[in-house]
């Protein structure tokens, strides 16, 4: 096939900028430690409630400036829906949903997630600045979801 | 760029010096003489008769008048949703259950981007392959039936979504359940693009059958490549709303496996983003090279872009997905890995479509490294503007796209009006704005008129420009500072408008712009059909021809078989072993009505 010699060009520019993206990306993972959700279990909604960790929604420490942040998700709120923990610790939210598909959204940190009926996710974000994040819903979950929403406080 | 500071240093660029004619106006080069069919028939004199046009200008036509009509209907919301980003409310205006942002939304969402694009697109296609191969389409019938079952799809599909029955938005994820006749319009739809692609490979068929040996015109064989690559693609699509969603809201099924409809929603998710670029690609490589005057830059490697959507779209669509749980990071990266060789085809067509671009300006006088740019007409033809400005759209939502498909920076952007802002750039502008831009010379075509106002429709396209450029960057800016999408953000409590408030306005301003141009575009096209003189003679067809010579392509570059069959084996590979193991896990929930 006839390549024209400028276009042989763009096409190694175009190779070498994608692939220094893709090194981008390895390294926030690696250097940066940056983790996007993976399979990690499974709970049905209708015996979520019953069911370890899902039977005590709340903020538990799990380690010397290590809490976990159990949560459950519904039509139109969190459960808990106001979390404190001190800063400087490292949180893990576990999460998941009794009926529809929600979201969970911190902004200013790593932690964005899709909360399902039927999956457990999780995130684990570390918060040095104490001061309140509002946290909320971010996948429409019916007519109340811009109501559904809740607050992390992080003490000095 | 000192060249463009002298008077009139006309330098050659290095493209232009190594182009031939590249900075000769004129015919006269030698590898013009020695072209594809497409030129041969252009110097038989063939382009100008249009009967083959006469016996499927119906169905295309009514095809055209469907999409405009969801363009109607689906952006009515436009402007409301974008004052909404600005803390203005004027859904409380509205009677009755038109007064719910998510009815809205879902209008908007159906309406624009499933049933605009689709029969947007069975129209266009259909005129290209009748045009590229130069003969009606096999079946005339077929032809109708590839209208008639959308326009039934969207009847069926928009009662129960105006009746507030089916408020589930047009990603319609499961365990929310709508009403059934949603899923089954929207399966109508669908059909309706099956049918159309169908009649196309009858009529590709038929032509090999009369031409034996001869290539596929370009034009012919980018649609069907277009057509190929939608009908693999949207089997995950079909698969859900046959296997599970419709049967679900029939009762059939009392329960549903969420993440495996939710999966086999961006199988289709992604590549459907293709459907959507593709058409856009058949104008900008085979027909605007010409209505500025110049010649396709490559053939072969306009062929090898199109086909490389075929392997490339697919195996993507999890990068929609990761910020979800059920599905690990290993599927997330093959999707990321792949994600990011998708891109390559565009990166080529920035090159080609460019290269061709500046030949037809330097053919029309234009100059310098740069300059050539201002020789095209941006501020004369409304076809031409809007394409240009669909591309340079284009540009910026391609790189807010690699943005989001680069995993970890995901989280960053993930459902947040930022998508949005993304998603306006491609399909609201790179497509809906080239659609528009196509209309201006087609539909008056096919119509035997002349279009109404061109000047207003210099402005039209102008306006959608502007608009969408203030809205989009409102949009990307306000999902940055924590807004998320799809949400009726005046009335929620963590909305931040203080802090919102610059990005707001750019969103609430650049939908009122929109919402005037998208008007203008309905009103200009109205009155070309029921008010504008009819035209005197057969207009033109703009068709490129390539500029440099085809001496030898590769068989593979006129066939398709092989690549289905690469498209089959890397898709199964990518997607095979989450849809087997999310359909093995994850366990079956009832559905919902929350709205
Ligand atoms: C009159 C012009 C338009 C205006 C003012 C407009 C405005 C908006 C706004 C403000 C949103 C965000 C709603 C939210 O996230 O809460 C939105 C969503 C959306 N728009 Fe448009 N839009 C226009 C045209 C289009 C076009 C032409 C298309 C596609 C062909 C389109 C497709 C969509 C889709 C699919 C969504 C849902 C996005 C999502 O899922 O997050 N819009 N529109
Ligand atoms: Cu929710
Ligand atoms: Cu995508």
């Amino acid at each position: 096939m006839d390549i024209d010699r400028l276009e042989r060009f763009w096409i190694m520019i175009s190779i070498a900028v994608l692939a220094a993206l893709m090194l981008a990306i390895v390294y926030s993972v690696r250097g940066f430690g940056v983790e996007v959700p993976t399979d990690v279990g499974q709970v049905d909604p209708r015996t979520a409630r019953e069911t370890e960790p899902f039977n005590q929604p709340g903020v538990r420490q799990v380690g010397p400036g290590h809490y976990e942040v159990v949560m459950l998700a519904e039509a139109w709120r969190f459960e808990p829906s106001e979390v404190r923990v001190p800063a400087g610790s490292t949180v893990t939210f576990r999460l998941t949903s009794l009926d529809v598909i929600h979201g969970f959204r911190i902004p200013n940190t790593n932690v964005n997630l899709m909360v399902q009926p039927g999956q457990v996710v999780e995130a684990t974000h570390r918060f040095n600045e104490p001061g309140t994040y509002h946290l909320f819903c971010h996948e429409y979950c019916g007519a109340g979801h811009h109501i559904m929403d809740g607050m992390l406080i992080v003490e000095r | 760029m000192s060249a463009e500071t002298g008077p009139a240093t006309v330098r050659p660029t290095r493209l232009s010096r190594h182009l031939p004619g590249g900075l000769r106006p004129g015919p006269g080069a030698a590898p013009e003489q020695v072209q594809g069919e497409g030129a041969e028939r252009a110097e038989r004199g063939e382009a100008g008769g249009l009967s083959h046009l006469d016996q499927d200008r119906g169905h295309i036509m009514a095809n055209f008048l469907l999409s405009f009509l969801a363009l109607l209907l689906g952006g009515l919301y436009g402007p409301l949703q974008a004052l909404d980003k600005m803390g203005i409310n004027l859904y409380p205006y509205l009677p009755g259950v038109y007064g719910s942002y998510y009815l809205g939304l879902t209008l908007h969402g159906v309406g624009l981007a499933l049933l605009f694009t689709f029969t947007f697109i069975i129209g266009f296609l259909s005129f290209a392959i009748v045009h590229g191969l130069r003969r009606p389409l096999a079946s005339r019938r077929l032809g109708w039936a590839a209208f008639l079952t959308p326009l039934a799809g969207t009847i069926l599909a928009l009662v129960p979504l105006l009746r507030n029955d089916a408020t589930v938005l047009w990603t319609f994820y499961a365990p929310l359940r709508a009403h059934p006749g949603f899923y089954a319009g929207l399966v109508l739809a669908v059909t309706g693009t099956y049918l159309a692609a169908l009649n196309g490979y009858l009529t590709w068929r038929a032509w090999k059958r009369e031409h034996p040996d001869q290539r596929t015109p370009l034009m012919a064989f980018a649609s069907l490549t277009t057509w190929t690559m939608w009908v693999l693609a949207s089997l995950g699509l079909a698969y859900a709303l046959v296997m599970y969603l419709l049967p679900w809201s029939l009762d059939e099924q009392a329960e549903i496996n969420q993440l495996l409809t939710r999966s086999l929603f961006w199988f289709t998710g992604h590549p459907v983003v293709y459907f959507w670029l593709m058409p856009v690609y058949v104008s900008w490589y085979t027909m605007l090279p010409a209505q500025v005057g110049g010649r396709l830059f490559s053939e072969s490697l306009a062929r090898l872009v199109f086909l490389l959507f075929l392997p490339l779209s697919i195996p993507t669509g999890l990068h929609h997905m990761f910020s979800d749980p059920g599905i690990t990071h290993q599927a997330k990266l093959v999707h990321t890995v792949i994600t990011f060789g998708v891109v390559f085809p565009s990166l080529l067509t920035a090159f080609t479509v460019v290269a061709s671009l500046e030949d037809g300006a330097r053919r029309s006088g234009g100059k310098g490294w740069v300059r050539w740019i201002l020789a095209l007409p941006w501020f004369t033809n409304p076809s031409v503007a809007g394409q240009l400005l669909a591309m340079l759209l284009f540009a910026g939502g391609g790189i807010t796209g690699l943005i989001n498909a680069s995993y970890t920076m995901n989280l960053v952007v993930h459902n947040s009006l930022w998508v949005a802002g993304h998603l306006h750039f491609q399909v609201g502008t790179a497509s809906t704005l080239t659609f528009m831009a196509v209309a201006y010379w087609l539909v008056p075509l096919l119509a035997r008129r002349k279009l109404w106002r061109p000047r207003l429709a210099l402005v039209q396209v102008w306006l959608w420009f502007l608009g969408m450029a203030v809205m989009g960057r409102g949009m990307h800016w306000m999902g940055l500072a924590g807004a998320p999408r799809r949400t009726f953000l005046s009335m929620a409590r963590y909305a931040d408008f203080e802090t919102w408030w610059t990005a707001g306005l750019l969103t609430g301003l650049g939908g009122l712009v929109l919402a005037v141009s998208g008007a203008m575009f309905l009103w200009i096209m109205a009155a070309t059909l029921l008010r504008s003189e009819r035209a005197a003679e057969v207009p033109e067809v703009p068709e490129a021809r390539p500029l440099l010579p085809v001496k030898h392509m590769p068989r593979v570059l006129d066939r398709l078989t092989p690549w289905v069959v690469v498209t089959v084996i890397l898709t199964a590979i990518a997607w095979l072993p989450t849809l087997v193991q999310v359909a093995r896990n994850n366990p079956l929930v009832p559905g919902w009505r929350l709205w």
